[in-house]
């Protein structure tokens, strides 16, 4: 194995994180199903993750002024986003199974007159 | 040659090159994966792609030396908000007979969108992020995350608790069943 390919730097995480991100935006415009539109969500929301902790690694793990402690705020912020990306899920389906009580579907085509 | 080509080679850690050969095994399993999500038609093939992902995801975390975030990712997202998903599409899949088929236009605005933020992004990042190695002076462990958490970021940490409530007394509000007789 040549050495620049042996060597994961931090554009190798870049570039996989903005396939994820393209990924879930084509996912987001191409799904009818609102649970699939859910998904390409979720897609963007962990190529926002690898984002975070990738430069919270290469970028920013070094040692705070001698206190002796690493600054991870990365980690932090993409633990956040986790727990975010839960809480925003339940609601969504939450109100999905609402929607699909009133239309009996799920298409988001269906969804322009939600109302009461 | 030989001895010029070690030289250079000589300050990484000596798991370089393993770690490398599974830094390409997930991220080709989470790419590829991303793309079933997007290409597949059935939307519980479509949890299961995303399932991969995650579960890719996850492993490249371990690789970024953050190895709570990784059990975190499995057990949460994998574990949680994927069956949670998985629930939804359950609870919804009795529509009769509805193909949702996206129209010719839709998919012609989203290859070109998907196509043209690919091309801006990878391009920006190769001009702004060139080549460069990894300098840390040791692993991060668990109890530095755990002072940065309940140190710097203790009144978040606490807000999200009482935010993780609030979506919890909400959702079983939404989720309700309702007559329809009933609706006002």
């Amino acid at each position: 194995m040549t050495p620049m390919l042996a060597q994961v730097g931090l554009h190798h995480y870049l570039i996989l994180a903005a396939m994820l991100f393209v990924c879930g935006l084509a996912t987001m415009m191409l799904k009818r199903n609102a649970i699939g539109i859910l998904m390409g969500v979720e897609l963007i929301l962990n190529a926002a993750n690898v984002n975070l902790v990738a430069f919270n690694r290469f970028r920013f793990a070094v040692d705070a002024g001698g206190t002796g402690g690493l600054r991870l705020d990365g980690q932090v912020f993409a633990i956040f986003v986790i727990i975010l990306a839960a809480a925003e899920a339940a609601v969504a389906l939450a109100i999905f199974l609402s929607f699909y009580n009133n239309f009996t579907t799920i298409d988001v085509e269906r969804g322009t007159q939600l109302k009461g | 040659m030989m001895i010029q080509l070690l030289a250079q080679t000589t300050p990484q850690p000596p798991d370089a090159g393993a770690s490398a050969v599974l830094f390409y095994l997930f991220a080709i399993l989470a790419g590829a994966s991303a793309l079933g999500v997007v290409l597949s038609r059935n939307i519980v093939r479509t949890a299961v792609f995303l399932l991969f992902t995650l579960t890719a995801v996850a492993g490249l975390y371990f690789l970024l030396d953050a190895e709570f975030l990784a059990a975190v990712q499995l057990v949460v997202y994998a574990g949680g908000t994927l069956v949670l998903i998985i629930f939804g599409v359950m609870l919804t899949s009795k529509s009769p007979g509805i193909r949702y088929e996206p129209k010719i236009g839709e998919v012609a605005v989203a290859i070109g969108v998907s196509v043209v933020s690919a091309v801006a992004l990878v391009m920006a990042i190769v001009r702004q992020f060139p080549a460069n190695s990894a300098s840390v002076e040791r692993h991060p462990t668990i109890a530095d995350l755990g002072q940065t958490l309940l140190g710097d970021y203790l009144i978040p940490f606490e807000l999200i608790s009482v935010l993780l409530l609030v979506v919890m007394i909400g959702a079983a509000y939404l989720a309700k069943a309702r007559r329809r007789e009933g609706r006002p």
